[in-house]
């Protein structure tokens, strides 16, 4: 199974390797990473595998949801399937 | 996967109000008809909720995984009027206090099903029922009446149209002093849908299984950026075409969330409701979109064509999109819970002529409006009997739902709070229709529905 891990807001040093500490740590593993960086204003999108993953999906979001919070930065983590479902027939 | 639309879906859900409005549990209670209304109620009791004990926390969980909002989970019941029938007289009020104990040991947000389907006469059970939807709703907050008095196939109930009048008129008084919401739970319906999801209409028909699970779907914000995006020079047949395009990945989103709730639940998935529902928020607003296609104002000269467009194209969009489409499925127009609607109406553009010629092409009918307290239950029972005309006649559900705001004149606002949002009173003319009303009898079925 994989997610989608997204993070929008105002770019600042270390936000990927903030995300990655925190995959690493709950043992899910990044396959993919796209990110850009407009007007100051950061976007990423990171492809996760969750399969391993100690933790379940939505308390991982909680946590890290939380984490952007306090950084100022949205953080979503959402099951790939519902990219999957709107975009692919 | 491409990056752009991974984000286009998040933007659609965070800046456009795309979300799930309800997951609904349709339950049959005919299995709990006992001529005893105290075990009848304790059956139900216990039905309702040994099915739908994890209907809130597979929603939220569904809300947590998929990073889409679940906004309402509701359950619809049997109409209670099948299980008054066994009672022999007694007052039908108890369903409703055990339909409302159910509501909030599960957290629910709306229990839709008190309920009686009378469109070509009363059964045992049905008057009772219809007799006691004022004193129910006063007396609960989560419970929502419905009552179908017409059909394509068996005309209209002119008997039932005279008598819900007087009800709706009975549940504003009844709830004068909480912004008479018992009318704004209340829902009259030519050509009921027996598996919608959305409230206050819901109920779980017959024909149904057991135990399904509906979904109904949301997004007018979304269509709404759509077009505004997109060039005003573009022609109607392009801009319907946006629209399938936009409906189409909306209505994915509930296949999604209602296969996967159906599998959590262990109960079988019935249908996606393709609706664009609005709520008050700025942003997501039905009016919004036929303002957007070129409408200086909802109500303008041209509102219900574009209206017509844009519920076709709602459901040719959605229809590939899920496996059973079912409910009401089209674009709705409540008045008070939709902010274009309300300023339409503030600012007198729109009236409810214009919105009874709407409802000949949308997907339900007079939703959500405020009428002066003052309106006689003859009038309310002859605009019933009107738009019930429009849905018999044109094959597709119609419905009223008019709140009496008792003690206010037309432009003072009636606030509901939440998703019922707040409405002005809208003027109605009152020229004596009485003698109409009060002949009762039926309406025989049109020739519409000799189709075999």
């Amino acid at each position: 199974m994989k997610a989608v891990i997204s993070v929008i807001g105002k770019d600042q040093v270390g936000i990927l390797a903030m995300v990655a500490t925190e995959c690493a740590k709950e043992n899910i593993n990044i396959l993919d990473v796209s990110q850009t960086i407009v007007d100051g204003i950061f976007t990423m999108t990171m492809m996760v595998d969750i399969d391993r993953m100690d933790k379940s999906l939505d308390v991982f979001g909680d946590h890290i949801t939380s984490m952007g919070k306090e950084r100022d930065l949205i953080i979503r983590v959402m099951h790939e399937d519902i990219f999957n479902s709107m975009h692919q027939i | 996967m491409r990056n752009n639309e991974i984000l286009q879906t998040i933007r659609m859900i965070d800046e456009e109000y795309l979300d799930i409005r309800t997951i609904t549990m349709g339950i049959s209670l005919l299995d709990c008809i006992d001529p005893d209304i105290q075990v009848s109620c304790q059956k139900v009791e216990e039905k309702i909720c040994r099915l739908a004990k994890d209907l809130v926390s597979v929603g939220n969980e569904i809300e947590k995984t998929y990073g889409i909002p679940v906004v309402n989970k509701r359950i619809s019941v049997t109409p209670i009027a099948f299980l008054v029938a066994a009672n022999q007289g007694a007052s039908p009020v108890p369903y409703a206090l055990t339909l409302e104990k159910c509501a909030q040991k599960l957290g629910v947000d709306f229990i839709g099903g008190y309920s009686a389907l009378v469109q070509k006469g009363y059964a045992h059970g049905d008057k009772e029922l219809i007799e006691s939807i004022p004193e129910a709703l006063a007396k609960t907050q989560h419970v929502c009446a419905s009552v179908n008095l017409g059909s394509t196939k068996a005309g209209i109930n002119m008997d039932a149209v005279a008598q819900m009048g007087h009800i709706i008129k009975e549940c504003s008084r009844m709830t004068k002093d909480d912004n008479c919401l018992g009318a704004a739970k209340l829902v009259v319906f030519c050509n009921a849908p027996e598996d919608n999801p959305f409230m206050a209409g819901a109920f779980h028909g017959v024909g149904e299984a057991d135990c399904v699970i509906n979904v109904g779907v949301s997004g007018p914000g979304v269509v709404r950026a759509a077009l505004a995006k997109a060039d005003k020079t573009m022609a109607m047949d392009e801009v319907a075409d946006l629209i399938k395009r936009t409906a189409f990945k909306i209505t994915r989103m509930g296949q999604l969330v209602g296969t996967v709730a159906s599998q959590k639940l262990g109960v079988p998935f019935g249908i996606v409701d393709l609706s664009l529902a609005p709520t008050p928020a700025v942003g997501d607003s039905v009016a919004h979109i036929l303002e957007e296609i070129g409408l200086e104002q909802c109500g303008a000269y041209g509102t219900t064509a574009c209206l017509a467009m844009l519920n076709d194209a709602v459901k040719k969009g959605g229809v590939m999109a899920t496996g059973h489409v079912g409910g009401l499925s089209g674009a709705f127009i409540p008045v008070s819970e939709d902010a274009g609607m309300i300023d339409a109406a503030l600012a007198g553009t729109l009236s409810l002529e214009k919105l009874e010629a709407m409802t000949a092409v949308c997907s339900v009918g007079l939703d959500m409006i405020v009428i002066p307290g003052d309106v006689s239950e003859s009038v309310i029972s002859g605009i019933i009997a009107d738009e019930a005309a429009i849905g018999m006649v044109n094959s597709k559900t119609t419905a009223v739902r008019l709140i009496p705001a008792i003690g206010k004149e037309v432009g003072e606002i009636l606030d509901f709070g939440g998703l019922l949002g707040s409405g002005p009173v809208m003027p109605v003319r009152q020229t004596d229709n009485a003698v109409m009303i009060q002949r009762g009898g039926r309406i025989p079925a049109p020739l519409q529905a000799l189709k075999n």
